[in-house]
């Protein structure tokens, strides 16, 4: 099938199967990119993830920046174009959906090339829960690109797919590695369809899969050589070119140069020939490899296959200079112990085999260790991790593909329940380690992404950097998006030279999560909008909503903000609310309060050592507020305490505190106190709490409960009753958060709507948040959390009356005595009356002069709490001041956007001090 | 005015085709603390019990289980709890938590997916089968996990989540959203 | 995402738990018998190790309890 593109505006076809990489090739596109620093022209220099030069963003269907060319999969009507070094975000808002998903199994195994397969088939084979991750559209791994066993690999994953404890999960990278084996992986779902990806399905999905045990086939990737103009288009990786040739059906170019340090590049230029590109010439920097066609020739099996196809091998060669900017044309080749000895060969390809580096990210993250192997030329993996990981295939240094099946088969734990195919393959010479050729300097490339350079490193050397995290730093090399797969273990070499050190002391820089780049959309999920975090409401959150009203975010909790009516806005809505409250009836929904039930014989004795006054002299049938401290002495929270019979208390927390407070109680409980019979049971949500606030309520819930006394007498302040209210069983609370006659109606939850119509059709007036600040404000009731910052003891908030002087201990009272909580100058909480009516900005700063005096400037504190109010008829606020209380009546001077404003001390109670209107 | 679950007005019907959802509304729920002993079930399980011979018991903690009912039976429960059952009354406290949490049941050959999409257990049937509960997290929210039984006529499992109820629109949304994405097969 | 193992839960993910800081760090018998800088030891002075740890962690979201383990700070390995 024929799929169409666009790339840097120009139109071309493609072929299903391909990577955009592959369908540019096949177009004869080799300038993909160009260097972020150099502005040098850059082709694609691998086939997969590892690639740092072919860069791309795509633009249609839908924007996304940073990708790499060699791991986009073509689909028709894809609109990309290269990029130099920087990608530009979508602006406007991604239609797609992503989720993530929780998975268990007692193997994963990453990486489904021949050890990967071979260990999943093992461990299916033992009927384990089996999870086989791969990056690729289909499994195979380096099998695909050599075009080997793929029978088997068919069969085999055939096979996986049908067992039910298995599950293969291709376009899926692993991307971290975390504690207690947790391996990330982020899924392509429907990218690779383009345009045509079904509306509405995941787009990403992130795997959390929890392992028992993990196999690590993450494979190896091959390196380059650092060498002048070795980042010329058509310089290319010796397997990159093999897999185009092979998997993808493309000849990236015509005629082709071979540089290697190993036998690898020898079996690519082999299927390359194959596949018709004329090999030049072998160029192979092991002077040892003997190219005879005699069968005694030790070591040198693969350099015979070639001189056998008449392809020229020059053992003891390096590669002297590249000629061609935006595509090699020509290539010149210097034997290594004769510089006269050279050749100037005309190729339009030159492959590199600078040696293979095992994919060691992730037992890098999981806290293995990676070393350097000589006879490997590579860091592998060495030992053991203390997660339960092992590793197999190219990863472990095994580079055959026997080897790999027989390791794999190993890893998985089925040893000797699966038959492996015989695989023949010619005998191995050792590879070399080299990492510069003869010259290079400046357009010698490291690092092709960052554009870091032989000379950069040599540079950061000469500064006196002498690690590779420091050079790292200095250079920036390693640090692009591709996190320097093909440059990491280059620039450590290249700097152990610099430094005449071993690449095994130097060691290489740390491996970090994510080993690709990954989406910040696919992390987030479903975790996004209305579900970024979870929304809690109230029985009569219903009702809030058909009465108009905005809502306010107190925790997780949504609370009504204020009601307002048609054309009102806040600030008249508040203000009607408020007098609503003072003037006549209101109501507010307070279920969002914390409550918690608190039972057994010392249940008094425990809220006695939690709260700073005294609870176990409250009589059953009463309330009394308390505050909470920690033993610091600073406040926690507080709230009433009801007594509802000798042994069983209901404790209510501020709405935020709730899960603290009742985690705070067993803490203590279970871990001080275990010896006293005290049960604790949250009962949050069993009961639905309507405050009815004002002179008139009295009148409303006389007429709703027939059978309650609501006389002053009858139903004294701080008392509470079991009744029947509006035909509800109900426990009314005759308690007051706004100075005014009001009490606290709870019924069951499933209840609340039936009490807040029967009050509704009374005409009472529901108020919100705001306006119960107001109130409480007014009367100079703090807001724990809002009046308080944790640095706060009761002393400072005015509440020294609800301190205890007779009990011997409390969380806190030992604190109270520090010398630090004795000072005179201490912040206190106190009212401010703007002279000028304004209404200061909650955090304003106070000061005690009207010109701001030259820094540093000592504020007196600040302000906390800032209303209107209707009651007093004028703006006023709360206050954290430095020995505050003494201020008295005297003028401080508050920040007001760039000007200082003159303000007035108060007492913190500014509405009826005296208390008169509490009984109604 | 009729007693309203916190579910009331939430359309549960679209989930598709591989799971179903459905509020149980009103069940009566106990929260029993006290010593543990041989006739609560053991840590991570729950089971149906003589006592009426409709009283789940659920385990919370290793002092804590969950009693739950049909509609209307906390006096019932309590009382009968109260008599027999607990070995020291000083030590043990009931509280009706009935209205603190609402039931959803799940069913369907997508239930399991459905939950691995927001809760980090690992409710594989080898792990956690019929009988199993636990307190995790689902969806961000705190709930109590039950694996009913298997459907008799599907061999599929039936699940019940109990949720608080200022989180249950919260979950049956997040449920609703995500039984839209489940695959088909695994 | 560490697993914690709750002795009575089983091993669940940390984000299940709430961290108590350093274990056996006890509230003191007689608060008003210590001097200033006792108290301040007792409210603000903790180990920091690098290495085994003995630490409170709290099922919060499952069985509630407290429970104290061993964990490795550099590591995350719980060894007891």
């Amino acid at each position: 099938m024929t799929l169409r593109f666009t790339f840097d505006g120009r139109d071309y076809q493609g072929r299903n199967g391909d990577t955009l990489a592959s369908a540019l090739l096949r177009n004869g596109v080799h300038v993909v990119s160009s260097g972020i620093r150099t502005g040098r022209p850059r082709g694609i220099l691998t086939a997969g993830v590892e690639e740092p030069n072919a860069i791309v963003q795509i633009e249609e269907p839908f924007p996304e920046p940073m990708l790499t060319a060699t791991t986009v999969e073509l689909f028709d009507g894809l609109v990309a174009r290269g990029l130099r070094g920087q990608g530009r975000l979508a602006d406007r808002p991604d239609p797609a959906r992503y989720d993530a998903i929780h998975a268990h199994c007692d193997v994963l195994v990453v990486g489904a090339g021949p050890a990967g397969l071979a260990a999943a088939a093992s461990a299916a084979a033992t009927d384990a829960r089996v999870i086989l991750v791969d990056d690729q559209p289909q499994p195979g791994g380096s099998l695909l690109g050599a075009g080997e066993l793929l029978d088997w690999v068919a069969e085999t994953v055939a096979g996986l797919r049908a067992a039910p404890e298995v599950r293969v999960l291709t376009r899926t990278t692993a991307f971290g590695y975390y504690d207690d084996n947790h391996v990330i992986a982020v899924e392509r779902r429907t990218q690779h369809l383009g345009a045509a990806a079904p509306a509405g399905a995941i787009r990403e999905r992130i795997w959390r899969i929890r392992a028992k045990r993990v196999v690590l086939a993450t494979g190896a990737h091959e390196r380059s050589i650092a060498f002048a103009d070795n980042d010329r288009p058509g310089v290319m990786l010796a397997g990159a070119a093999r897999t185009y040739a092979v998997r993808y059906g493309v000849l990236p170019g015509r005629r082709a140069v071979v540089l290697t340090t190993n036998d690898s590049a020898y079996a690519a230029a082999l299927d390359l020939h194959t596949a018709g590109v004329e090999i030049a010439a072998i160029a192979d920097l092991r002077s040892s490899i003997s190219a005879s066609t005699s069968p005694d020739a030790a070591g040198s099996e693969w350099a015979r296959r070639c001189t056998e196809r008449g392809i020229e091998v020059l053992p003891g060669w390096a590669v002297s200079a590249v000629t061609g900017e935006h595509r090699v044309s020509a290539v010149a080749l210097r034997a290594l112990t004769d510089s006269s000895s050279t050749r100037e060969i005309e190729a339009d390809l030159l492959l590199v085999s600078g040696g293979w580096n095992p994919v060691g990210a992730l037992f890098s993250q999981a806290g293995g260790r990676l070393t350097y192997d000589p006879a490997l030329a590579a860091f592998r993996p060495d030992g053991g991790c203390r997660q339960a990981v092992s590793v197999a295939g190219a990863l472990a240094g095994t580079y055959t593909t026997s080897g790999c099946l027989s390791a794999g088969v190993e890893a998985g734990g089925g040893a000797g329940l699966i038959t492996l195919p015989v695989v023949e393959e010619p005998e191995a010479a050792p590879p070399i380690a080299v990492w510069t050729l003869p010259g290079a300097g400046a357009d010698a490339f490291v690092d092709l992404q960052r554009d870091v350079s032989v000379a950069d490193l040599d540079r950061a050397t000469g500064t006196g950097m002498r690690s590779a995290e420091h050079v790292k730093r200095y250079t920036t090399a390693g640090t692009a998006h591709d996190q320097g797969k093909t440059a990491g273990t280059l620039t450590s070499g290249v700097v152990a030279e610099l430094l005449g050190v071993e690449i095994g002391a130097l060691g290489t820089t740390t491996f970090r999560p994510p080993y690709t780049p990954v989406s910040f959309a696919a992390l987030a999920g479903r975790d996004r909008g209305m579900r970024f975090d979870p929304v809690r409401v109230t029985a009569l959150h219903g009702r809030h909503v058909a009465r108009g009203a905005l809502f306010e975010d107190v925790g997780q909790w949504k609370r009504p903000w204020y009601y307002p009516l048609d054309g009102e806005d806040q600030h008249a809505a508040v203000l009607r609310e408020c007098r609503a409250a003072r003037e006549n009836v209101a109501m507010m929904d307070a279920s969002t309060l914390g409550k918690i039930d608190v039972r057994g014989a010392d249940a008094g004795v425990f809220l006695d050592r939690l709260y700073t006054n005294m609870i176990s002299t409250l009589k059953p049938g009463a309330i009394r507020y308390g505050v909470m401290c920690r033993p610091d002495g600073m406040v926690l929270d507080d709230g009433t305490v009801i007594r509802l019979a000798e042994d069983r208390f209901l404790v209510t927390t501020t709405t935020g505190n709730a899960a603290l407070i009742l985690d705070w109680m067993e803490e203590w409980l279970q871990t001080e106190w275990p010896s006293l019979r005290v049960r604790c049971t949250s009962v949050t949500e069993q009961w639905a709490t309507v405050a009815l606030v004002g002179p008139g309520s009295r009148d409303v819930l006389a007429g709703l409960a027939p059978a309650l006394d609501v006389t002053r007498a009858g139903f004294p302040f701080m008392t509470w009753r079991d009744t029947t209210v509006a035909g509800l069983p109900a426990r009314v609370c005759r308690i007051s958060f706004s100075g005014e006659l009001a009490y606290e109606i709870n019924v069951s939850w499933w209840d609340a709507v039936t009490l807040w119509d029967e009050l509704s059709a009374r005409g009472v007036t529901p108020y919100g948040t705001e306006t119960m600040h107001v109130l409480r404000a007014e009367k100079g009731y703090p807001i724990i959390g809002q009046d308080t910052d944790g640095t706060v003891t009761p002393h400072d908030l005015g509440l020294g009356w609800a301190v205890s002087k007779k009990k011997a201990d409390f969380l806190g009272l030992r604190s109270f005595a520090r010398t630090d909580n004795m000072r005179t100058d201490r912040k206190q909480l106190v009212g401010l009356l703007p002279v000028g009516g304004e209404l200061l900005p909650e955090g304003s700063h106070l000061l005690d002069a009207p010109e701001l005096p030259e820094p540093p400037i000592r504020a007196l504190g600040h302000v906390t709490s800032s209303y209107h109010s209707a009651a007093l008829g004028r703006t006023f606020a709360l206050a954290l001041i430095r020995n505050g209380r003494a201020l008295h009546g005297q003028t401080l001077w508050a920040t007001l956007d760039d000007r200082l404003v003159p303000v007035t001390v108060a007492g913190s109670v500014l509405y009826d001090p005296e208390g008169a209107r509490r009984d109604g | 005015m009729a007693e309203r679950s916190p579910l009331a007005d939430v359309d549960l019907s679209d989930t598709g085709d591989r799971v179903t959802l459905a509020e149980v509304p009103f069940l009566t729920q106990l929260d029993v603390r006290t010593s543990p002993s041989s006739s609560f079930p053991e840590p991570g399980t729950f089971r149906t019990d003589e006592l009426d011979g409709e009283a789940t018991f659920i385990w919370l903690g290793p002092d804590e289980w969950l009693v739950v009912g049909p509609p209307g039976a906390q006096k019932r429960l309590t009382e009968r709890l109260e008599s027999g059952r607990l070995e020291s009354v000083s030590d043990t406290s009931v509280v009706d938590v009935s209205a603190q949490r609402t039931t959803l049941e799940l069913r369907g050959p997508g239930a399991l997916e459905l939950l691995a999409l927001g809760c980090s257990l690992d409710l594989h049937p080898r792990v956690f089968g019929p009988g199993r509960c636990a307190q995790t997290t689902l969806a961000h929210t705190p709930v109590i996990l039950l694996q009913r039984k298997h459907c008799v006529t599907t061999g599929e499992p039936v699940f019940w989540v109990l949720v608080r109820a200022s989180f249950a629109s919260h979950l049956a949304s997040w449920l609703l959203d995500a039984s839209g994405d489940l695959t088909a097969g695994h | 995402m560490m697993l914690i193992p709750c002795p009575w839960c089983g091993p669940r993910d940390e984000s299940e738990f709430h961290y108590g800081g350093q274990a056996g760090v006890a509230y003191p018998a007689d608060p008003g018998a210590l001097s200033d800088e006792q108290w301040a030891h007792y409210l603000f002075f903790r180990d920091n190790p690098k290495g085994p740890f003995r630490e409170r962690w709290s099922h919060s979201a499952g069985c509630r309890r407290w429970f104290t383990l061993t964990r490795d700070t550099v590591t995350n390995e719980v060894t007891a």
